[in-house]
């Protein structure tokens, strides 16, 4: 999903700045609030974000015959909200960008739109929607991370045929769908179980701690800890 | 979940990533396969006629100091993850000793 440095043109580089920045910037001020209501939540907040630096580096090899990775960015989402994913999100592409030259600085707006916005809004909308519905939690862990890793490869063929809309604006989707976002089905449904499984690992060790977040009703967190 | 399911998932994901390199067994990426996505879309770019207008700073100087580098991140995640959820498992495991260590007290001081 990563938008190569120089990729496009410098309008489009500043309005996913814009878009992006005040995202990220509200993200930091929801870290802070909800580290001072949920000091023990510290921990977690650094898995969710140790887990998009180790899925986002893992390029897999797909049936489409290219590789592509996996973003982690459901977890978070899930556990804190879509805003502090996009930090998280934020800090794995600023890393990205200066240290492997995959995406760009230039880039870097359009890809935190991709990877550290839509994908998690994505996550936590459908997460909140199966809590809702009161299906298990892990149902909606899978379907969240999974979602939200395709719709981020989505967004970026959707910001490429923005920019590029030759011969026309369907025609470049179509493009850019067969390479970013066909190749990651498989990925997606790899990060869905992935974080099924720290997700339901978390829920067996802390329940109390997915509780206080709202992550999980009183219900589940008694049946987690019976499994302990 | 029980332990087990953990591994049954993780095989189904490790399945995930054999079946393509099983699909195009003996294709490297002289035919075309196992390059990346991400930098496929360039050339579909470049077609359009468009030049990039700024290059990355600084590259990876070769493919070696590149999986150097993800290797980094992708150890600095791991240790994360694995130093916190080792700390929670340690908890949970001791809040559960001492939850069994109180119920024996208990029932011991009801027997006398």
């Amino acid at each position: 999903m990563h938008i190569m440095e120089g990729f496009l043109p410098w309008q489009w580089c500043l309005l996913w700045y814009i878009v992006s920045l005040p995202v990220v910037a509200y993200g930091v001020v929801q870290i802070k609030k909800i580290t001072d209501e949920h000091p023990e939540s510290k921990p977690l907040l650094a898995v969710s974000g140790a887990f998009v630096f180790v899925l986002s580096s893992l390029k897999l090899p797909s049936v489409t015959g290219s590789c592509s990775h996996p973003t982690g960015t459901g977890l978070g989402a899930v556990l804190f909200g879509p805003a502090v994913a996009s930090v998280l999100g934020a800090i794995v592409l600023v890393f990205q960008a200066l240290l492997l030259a995959h995406g760009g600085l230039t880039t870097l707006g359009a890809n935190i739109f991709s990877m550290g916005i839509v994908g998690p809004l994505v996550a936590w909308l459908i997460y909140k929607g199966v809590q809702k519905a009161g299906w298990s939690p892990l149902i909606g862990v899978f379907l969240a991370a999974s979602l939200a890793n395709l719709m981020t490869y989505v967004t970026t063929a959707i910001q490429l045929s923005l920019a590029f809309p030759v011969p026309s604006f369907a025609v470049a989707f179509n493009n850019f769908m067969w390479i970013f976002a066909i190749t990651q089905i498989p990925l997606a449904i790899a990060e869905g179980l992935l974080t099924v499984v720290i997700f339901d690992y978390i829920m067996k060790l802390r329940p109390d701690i997915l509780e206080n977040l709202k992550v999980i009703g009183p219900k589940i967190k008694e049946k987690a800890q019976a499994v302990v | 979940m029980d332990n087990k399911y953990y591994i049954l998932i993780l095989a189904v994901v490790a399945l995930i990533a054999i079946i393509p390199l099983a699909m195009y067994s003996g294709m490297g990426e002289d035919e075309g396969y196992f390059g990346g996505a991400d930098s496929s879309a360039g050339p579909v770019i470049e077609e359009t006629g468009y030049q990039p207008w700024f290059s990355s700073i600084w590259e990876p100087p070769s493919g070696e100091i590149e999986s150097l580098l993800f290797a980094l991140q992708a150890a600095i995640g791991a240790i994360i993850i694995g130093y916190i959820l080792g700390y929670f498992h340690g908890q949970s495991s001791e809040r559960k000793k001492i939850e069994k260590e109180v119920k024996s007290d208990l029932n011991g001081s009801e027997e006398n």
